[in-house]
């Protein structure tokens, strides 16, 4: 249970009214007292008005899943009240803005209740509304530095960095802390029961979410075109890449860029400029979330069947349709697999925090480039936009790009006849030529039936041979892609297959599972199509659980599908209301079936 | 629908040009389209303006969609790339293109159904983003591959093959591009071949996107009685706005004595497009008035041509995105990754 460095936290606030800047404070200055934090925003498809939550969990031990209750709930919107308290576990503490009298829907058995008055604070010490609105969400941070047993000179220090160049707003900030900070000391016992003290395990970690990741990959990994079109949650990994590009891609003598940067009119012209880009030999991405996918099916068919690289980043959000934009969720696993009309498959990988994002996207454009085709790199909302606790990135100067087999003018002079598609080495991968390449390097890229020599063809046997190839080059790229992440332990005999950021939740259910007795083998599946470890492992267990975030088992057709593992050999545990998965959901549907299985 | 390569016979006495390239160079594989098809004609001005252009083959890159139009990026210049994309799509993929190699000659084929139906957004923006491309449009009223739907730009009241008149408003694409600000903007017809060359060598000087729309009849569904796309209501009412000459940067400008008004237009390359106005009231600098009168002659029943809008001044894609003058795809990696001391200075914005 809940101890000194081991707790959760929430915050539930109305979105637009600042509470993020305070949240991500506490956040940080817990990871800068040296113990390991992770922060979930839940946040509302809207600016301004509607209920937003942020909770912070503590965890000693390096857990950073979602915990699947808290301690301790910080009640300021009124609309969300009632459900705000019955998230508080058994023993828990409510805080509430007591400038007003306690609401009934506030009032709960079991729970310690306590009320500091922060709007009232804030009116008496700052003027305006707008600081007034503003500074009550530092009030509320000062509170619970003060409950929590938070470093004050940890949290100075933060909102000098911040506001050092702004005298007054350091000053009120300071102002606010101190107000929360002194009227918890003064009215409770500080610090509760659950509380933080010092360690010194975050110092070779930072915090960063999947978005800023990605883009760091794709600066990294020697990307020049970026094509999108705006969509929640993928829209900060094209800012991310902006802003690195201004800081690191501007010449500094003329000002010029070395990257473009085209906000599409939508997402079939982001797909289009990137395939273009591409078959021009210029490293390029778009980020997209599941609607812009299905808007660039059409284009991710051209590619794959004319043997174009292409990045896509997808931030999987909840769907069908706009769904729930804000929510997280992995139901995009089939889409991008077999992206398109007609026969395709794909190149994904599937990052499961953002350091493996950073690295991920930088091989994906080797692997893209490599094999001349569309690689998905398919994080998800919780990946994307939440701050996690990863281990800092590193980078290896010897790193050199994977272009792949490009024929240039001099390569081409030794060869007798150039054929775009001719396999030549059995890989079922075709040299390229790029655009702009004289002698006998022009060709002409067609979506419409092409034989081996790119040429026009609508002949059976052309046609199939052309197709046969992109097999070949798929089956040939399952020994390319990542091999999966295993967690073993000795004696297990069933297995827990999973993906992308169900990782945390999953490998801390597997430790609370052998605390119970249950050994249990992890599997974390990063790259499609699967590898000869993924089939061992699945040849391995006799009983096997696939746990992913979607509601028809996605992750597991493509087991089915792709490897043969006999569907009803494999068990569903499916999380997909939108949350981010935790360890008991996972913990709670293994207990219960291995009871049912041996009752 | 198949492709079928022409038979490389030169001739001793074909002229070269200053590559030494004569005209069948600059021909690509042999037409599949209807025997008469305006497509075909473009297709040989392509051709005739390249090789006066003396474009290097292999620097074009030939860029299309689907229809009918878009199958002839395989009728002309054999030695150039080519992609032919995806239905409406052309200009995206020109876009990617464009921004990842700048130094290549990029001339994008389309037709009425692929830019002004499936396509009108992807036009709309290319136009918007003024990628540097000569931009053709081959304008035959009708959906030819899937035998002789009324496309966006049949006119009202214009008869089907089949005997129905078209009701719903047509797009214009000149009257569309003038209002998206496009900085240069044509029209012609695939019977005057005298006019088109010179303006697509104009368009392909251009810097920028030069959209050239070209009434272009399809002879199996579009060419009978009661079409406003035929050969035969084009020749009628085609009125020549502005007559257009371009004058490449090597030779000597002498200035005409004509007396008519000529407006001398300088290509970002120094070459010149003389434009003289069909009547003095015409300015083809001036957008507002380009615009009232391409108005004027639709409400007349007329199609004004020429090279009707030009804007030499304006500012291309690339140097909107302030891209290095350096294609991006040949930007040496070493320039293009920050490297380890600045990704381990990096990691501490994240503590």
């Amino acid at each position: 249970m809940s101890g000194i460095n081991d707790f959760a936290f929430k915050m539930g606030t109305v979105n637009g009214t600042g509470s993020a800047s305070a949240n991500g404070l506490l956040m940080q200055a817990i990871f800068r007292m040296g113990i390991p934090v992770t922060g979930k925003n839940i946040f509302p498809s809207n600016i301004q008005g509607l209920p937003t939550w942020y909770e912070i969990r503590v965890s000693k031990d390096g857990y950073t899943a979602r915990p699947s209750e808290v301690d301790l709930v910080v009640a300021l919107n009124p609309s969300t009240y009632a459900k705000d308290v019955a998230t508080v576990r058994p023993g828990g503490y409510l805080l509430y803005d007591s400038t007003w009298p306690l609401d009934p829907d506030l009032v709960r058995e079991g729970i310690t209740i306590m009320g500091i008055p922060f709007g009232g604070l804030c009116v008496e010490h700052f003027q305006g509304d707008r600081d007034r609105t503003l500074l009550r969400n530092i009030v509320y941070a000062g509170s619970l530095a003060a409950l929590l047993n938070i470093d004050m000179d940890v949290v100075s220090a933060m909102l000098s960095e911040k506001y050092g160049k702004k005298p007054k707003l350091l000053e009120s900030n300071h102002k606010a802390m101190r107000l929360g900070y002194d009227y918890a000391k003064a009215h409770y016992a500080c610090p509760l029961p659950f509380s933080l003290e010092k360690m010194d395990k975050t110092s070779d970690s930072i915090l960063i979410d999947g978005n800023t990741a990605c883009a760091l990959g794709a600066v990294y990994a020697g990307a020049t075109v970026g094509a999108w079109y705006p969509i929640t949650p993928a829209t900060a990994l094209m800012e991310g890449f902006k802003s690195f590009c201004e800081k690191f891609r501007v010449d500094p003598e003329t000002g010029l860029h070395n990257y473009a940067i085209l906000q599409a009119e939508d997402e079939i012209a982001a797909a289009g400029i990137v395939i273009g880009a591409g078959w021009a030999g210029a490293r390029s991405f778009t980020n997209t979330s599941g609607p812009g996918i299905s808007l660039m099916q059409e284009f991710i068919g051209l590619a794959y069947y004319t043997d174009i690289p292409a990045v896509f980043f997808d931030v999987q959000r909840c769907g069908p349709a706009t769904g729930m934009p804000t929510r997280t969720q992995q139901a995009d696993l089939l889409s991008l697999a077999y992206a398109s009309h007609g026969d395709t498959k794909h190149l994904v990988l599937f990052p499961a925090n953002p350091r493996e994002a950073f690295e991920m996207a930088v091989q994906s454009f080797d692997l893209a480039e490599r094999f001349q085709t569309p690689v998905f790199v398919a994080t998800d909302l919780d990946i994307g936009m939440n701050d996690w606790m990863v281990k800092r990135f590193e980078w290896d100067d010897n790193y050199r790009p994977d272009r792949g087999k490009v024929l240039d003018a001099a390569a081409l002079e030794k060869i007798q006849k150039f054929s775009r598609y001719l396999d030549v080495d059995g890989d079922g991968i075709a040299a390229r030529t790029l655009p702009g390449v004289g002698g006998k390097g022009a060709y002409f890229v067609r979506g419409s039936g092409h034989d081996k020599h790119a040429a026009y063809t609508e002949d059976s046997d052309a046609y199939q041979e052309l197709v046969d190839r992109l097999t070949r080059k798929f089956q040939h790229a399952a020994t390319a892609m990542p091999v999966p992440a295993f967690t073993l332990q000795e004696g297990a005999d069933v297995g827990l297959v999973t993906i992308g950021g169900c990782d945390a939740a999953v490998r801390e259910a597997a430790d609370k599972l052998r605390a119970q007795g249950i050994l249990v083998d992890v599997m974390r599946i990063r790259g499609f199509p699967f590898g000869e470890e993924v089939r061992d492992f699945m040849a391995r267990h006799d009983r096997t659980f696939v746990i992913e975030q979607n509601r028809d088992a996605q992750l597991r057709s493509l087991l089915a599908i792709e490897l043969g593992v006999p569907r009803d050999d494999m068990t569903s545990i499916l999380d997909y209301a939108g949350m981010p998965l935790t360890a008991k959901t996972v913990v709670d549907a293994v207990t219960r079936h291995l009871a049912q299985v041996t009752a | 629908m198949t492709s079928i390569a022409k038979p490389p016979v030169r001739h001793p006495s074909s002229r070269t040009n200053g590559r030494g390239l004569t005209l069948r160079d600059y021909e690509g594989a042999m037409s599949t389209l209807c025997a008469g098809c305006g497509h075909d004609s473009v297709t040989a001005a392509l051709v005739q303006a390249a090789w006066e252009m003396e474009l290097e083959p292999h620097r074009a890159a030939k860029m299309s969609g689907i229809g009918c139009s878009s199958k002839t990026t395989a009728y002309f210049m054999k030695q150039s790339h080519g992609f032919n994309s995806v239905h409406g799509r052309m200009p995206s993929v020109t876009s990617g293109a464009s921004a990842a190699n700048r130094a290549l000659t990029y001339i994008g084929i389309s037709g009425d159904g692929d830019s002004l139906s499936i396509g009108l957004g992807q036009l709309s923006h290319a136009i918007r983003r003024n990628v540097n491309m000569l931009y053709v449009l081959e304008n035959n009223g009708v959906y030819g591959l899937t035998k002789g739907q009324f496309s966006a730009s049949a006119d009202i009241g214009s008869m089907s093959k089949k005997g129905e008149a078209n009701e719903q408003s047509p797009i214009d694409p000149i009257l569309l591009a003038l209002t998206l600000g496009a900085s240069f903007v044509a029209r012609s017809f695939s019977g005057d071949k005298k006019q088109l060359v010179p303006i697509l060598k104009a368009g392909l000087a251009h810097k920028g996107l030069a959209i050239v729309d070209v009434i272009s009849p399809c002879v199996s569904f579009n060419d009978h009685e009661g079409s406003t796309k035929s050969y035969k209501f084009t020749r009628e009412h085609e009125v020549e706005a502005v007559h257009t000459d371009f004058v490449p940067l090597r030779r000597e400008i002498t200035v005409p004595e004509t007396g008519e008004d000529v407006h001398a237009v300088t290509m970002h390359d120094g070459a010149v497009v003389r434009l003289r106005s069909t009547s003095p009231e015409y300015d083809p600098t001036n957008r507002e008035s380009a615009y009232a009168h391409v108005r004027a002659c639709q409400a007349r029943g007329e199609i004004a041509t020429g090279l009707l809008f030009v804007d030499e001044g304006g500012r291309d894609m690339h140097e909107m995105m302030r891209t290095v003058p350096t294609p991006l795809v040949d930007v040496p990696y070493e320039k293009l990754c920050p490297g380890k001391s600045a990704m381990d200075k990096l990691m501490e914005r994240y503590r």
